[in-house]
């Protein structure tokens, strides 16, 4: 996986890349991002001298001090509250929280401020805000260290959200965050943060918001899917050569890229989405939804869905019971060919 | 015992206990770091009491250490150590009784153990197995709770229903000094201090909320005067001092239980070890803040006290030790049979509500087909996180 193709920077020379992790890509983006703009500033616990329980700030409290990368409180609430202030009054806050499934604290401020102040106030107070946070789960973590919220945020009209899927994504993505004019929720599935490496561009540009990406083509069957289920769909699809799949990488899952999932299951006939959050309410049936209204008649079988079971998540022996694997997904698809 | 009666008119009296004038007093101890009795001080504990506290300390301490290595060997997974703070929470709980109820954090394996919580028990919910959770029935215990500050509102809960309930017992709250920044520790206190329910607010202030040291996480002098605000008692004490935290407990028990006005405890300790098995502290704190707190160390000063009184000899020493490995290891045995014996996967499913409709029923059913007889629990692990390199919980796969 090379070179970046929807770089904002237009450029005739071959842009300069690396291979990294994402957290090094994270790192990166928002290192290159502070350098660029001054009103950047992050705020969140454990970031600054520890460099963030994942290591994503790294570094940056060195580089650019502590009154721009910020060891807070531990308060949630206080952070993301704080955070929207900052950003009406002009400056343009990163707010980590240590982890999503410690969002519910902030939930009232996000929900009731952060996705409203834009259009209560017909435009003239903005929330130029990303929030990041790790989520998702398989990496054997302690309790609520592991839950996919993203559909709680999805659900909240107002907010973009975001889901890289890797290095690559990450990179493009966050410096899409830090320059959109809305508030962004930046979810990092954390079971990917050192398991990829890829060409990362240097000092490139930001992927388009609202924008899925074809991560493969293919005729037969339609994959949706975004975050840490794209590298188990590619697993999966090692052991399913006969078929030719198609897989759709959402990245931004509010706004969806309508045009972008009913275009693939015209193309295939067939949908299988995939997310580890649990089933009931999930994206897949809002995503079911969208193909009923637009591509119901292109359906050449009904549609499938791989997700968590709706359950709460449980302790990490039990964590491989629940959340989708290459079996599953697979089994899946098989699914589809056949109906 | 007037907390029996509810008080119709909250704001009318004024949750005073008798005597309080609301200042903090000096910080409360009887023993020095070498383990000497403050002069003219009385030991709140007979000998025999003391020695058991002392057992109690060790054992929670020797388990501990034993998680550790078990952690470092793959055989459990990440948990938040309680080296250092043993005196805070065994002298706490032996101030009360089976018919309080005690409301942990995550770091409280001391507290819990005292309590009569099974090491096996608490070893299963190490290795992942909600079966580790499974608090007896009628035990007055909850489970760990991980999302800081919110165990805080439960204790609140739970004393209100004793109160409610012409029941004898009051609640202690465990939290730490990072806790005291979230919204609803204060939302909890202030709960408990309009509504005059007996609880105790323990906050072991062990100077450091995984990377951030105290004097970042509070601009106030004492976390204890945080009190005076709420309108409850507020005290300090030598957190590692098993007998000024028994006394402090004692008397907020007391005061609980016949005023229902609340007390909010200052336990000053430190956490000795890594805040979680991945994290580093070599990152955040130096060697000399930590070596500083070698000597402060609970369990070497109790030990001291008693030795010099001639209570505890090495031969004591020599069989406790034996004692505990030997339970450790047993536990540890249990555990891991248990594990061996592969339960069933899916119990996810079985708690969830007390009856499974038929759409969920549907989807267990799916989840077993699809595991095809495969065992997918996850008991070893395979990527044993290198301290410090990626996250102070779980371990991340890492790319080529
Ligand atoms: C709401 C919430 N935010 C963040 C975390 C992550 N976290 C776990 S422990 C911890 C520090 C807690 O510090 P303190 O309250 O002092 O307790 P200690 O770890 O020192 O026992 C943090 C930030 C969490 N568990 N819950
Ligand atoms: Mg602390």
């Amino acid at each position: 996986m090379t070179a970046i193709n929807q770089s904002a920077a237009p450029s005739t020379e071959p842009m300069k890349t690396e291979r990294i992790t994402m957290v090094q890509a994270i790192n990166r983006a928002l290192d290159e991002e502070m350098a660029r703009d001054p009103s950047i500033i992050l705020l969140g616990e454990d970031i600054g001298v520890d460099g963030g329980v994942f290591r994503v700030t790294q570094g940056l409290q060195a580089k650019y001090g502590n009154d721009r990368v910020v060891d807070t409180p531990l308060t949630e609430a206080g952070i993301v509250g704080v955070g929207i202030g900052l950003a009406i009054g002009g400056m343009r806050p990163v707010c980590e929280i240590q982890f999503s499934g410690f969002m519910n604290y902030c939930f009232e401020q996000i929900q009731p401020h952060a996705s409203r102040f834009r259009q209560r106030t017909c435009g003239s107070q903005t929330v130029p805000m990303v929030v990041r946070a790790p989520s998702g789960g398989g990496i054997r973590a302690l309790e609520h260290h592991s839950e996919s919220e993203e559909v709680m945020y999805v659900h909240t009209p107002g907010l973009v959200v975001l889901m890289p899927s890797g290095p690559r994504t990450a990179y493009g993505l966050l410096k899409a965050a830090l320059r959109s004019p809305d508030p962004v929720i930046f979810f990092e599935p954390k079971s990917i943060y050192r398991a990829i490496k890829e060409d990362v561009p240097i000092g490139g540009g930001a992927l388009p918001i609202g924008k899925a990406e074809v991560a493969q083509q293919g005729t037969d069957v339609t994959v949706v899917t975004w975050g840490a289920m794209l590298k188990r769909t590619r697993e999966a699809l090692a052991d399913l050569k006969d078929v030719s799949v198609e897989i759709v990488d959402l990245l931004t899952l509010n706004p969806l890229d309508h045009d972008a999932i009913i275009a693939s299951v015209k193309k295939t006939g067939r949908l299988v989405v995939i997310h580890e959050a649990p089933r009931t309410a999930g994206l897949a049936g809002e995503i079911y939804a969208r193909v009923c209204e637009d591509a119901f008649y292109h359906l050449r079988a009904p549609m499938t869905r791989v997700c968590g079971w709706d359950v709460p998540f449980p302790l990490l022996a039990r964590e491989a019971a629940y959340l989708p694997d290459k079996q599953r997904i697979a089994a899946a698809i098989l699914k589809v060919m056949q109906d | 015992m007037n907390h029996d009666t509810d008080h119709p008119d909250t704001h009318a009296s004024q949750p005073q206990a008798a005597g309080w004038t609301f200042e903090i007093p000096p910080r409360l101890r009887f023993l020095d770091e070498d383990g000497r009795l403050a002069d003219g001080a009385t030991p709140p504990l007979p000998d025999d009491r003391v020695r058991d506290l002392y057992a109690h300390m060790s054992r929670a301490r020797i388990f501990d250490d034993r998680l550790l290595k078990l952690q470092r060997q793959g055989r459990i997974g990440t948990f938040a150590p309680c080296f250092g703070q043993e005196a805070c929470q065994v002298g706490s709980m032996a101030a009360l009784t089976s018919d309080d109820w005690f409301v942990p954090a995550f770091r409280e394996a001391a507290a819990a153990l005292y309590r009569g919580a099974s090491m096996k028990a608490i070893l299963l919910y190490a290795m992942g197995f909600e079966e580790g959770q499974a608090v007896p029935r009628g035990v007055r215990d909850l489970p760990v709770a991980i999302p800081i500050g919110s165990q805080i509102a439960h204790a609140v809960g739970l004393a209100w229903a004793m109160k409610r309930k012409k029941d004898k017992g009051i609640a202690i709250c465990f939290f730490g000094d990072g806790a005291t920044s979230e919204g609803v520790t204060h939302e909890s206190i202030n709960f408990a201090a309009v509504l005059r329910i007996p609880t105790i607010f323990f906050c072991q202030n062990n100077q450091w909320a995984i990377s951030t040291p105290r004097r970042i996480q509070t601009a106030s002098e004492t976390i204890a005067q945080k009190a005076i605000a709420h309108g409850i008692r507020g005290i300090q004490v030598d957190g590692n001092d098993v007998l000024a935290v028994y006394a402090a407990t004692k008397e907020a028990a007391d005061i609980a239980r016949s005023t229902g006005m609340s007390t909010l405890i200052e336990g000053i300790t430190f956490r000795r070890g890594v805040h979680t098995t991945a994290d580093d502290p070599r990152v955040y704190r130096t060697q000399e803040e930590e070596d500083a707190w070698v000597k402060r160390d609970p369990i070497d000063r109790v030990r001291k006290y008693l030795e010099a009184r001639g209570s505890w000899s090495a031969e004591d020493q020599a069989t406790l030790e034996s004692r505990v490995n030997a339970e450790t290891q047993t536990a540890m045995a249990e555990a891991e049979a248990f594990r061996d014996a592969k339960p069933d996967a899916l119990l996810m499913f079985d708690h969830a509500y007390a009856q499974m409709d038929p759409y969920l029923a549907r989807q267990r059913q799916e989840a077993e087909d699809a595991l095809e007889g495969r065992s997918v629990l996850q008991t070893i692990s395979k990527r044993i996180g290198k301290t410090g390199s990626s996250s102070v919980v779980g371990e991340l796969e890492e790319a080529e």
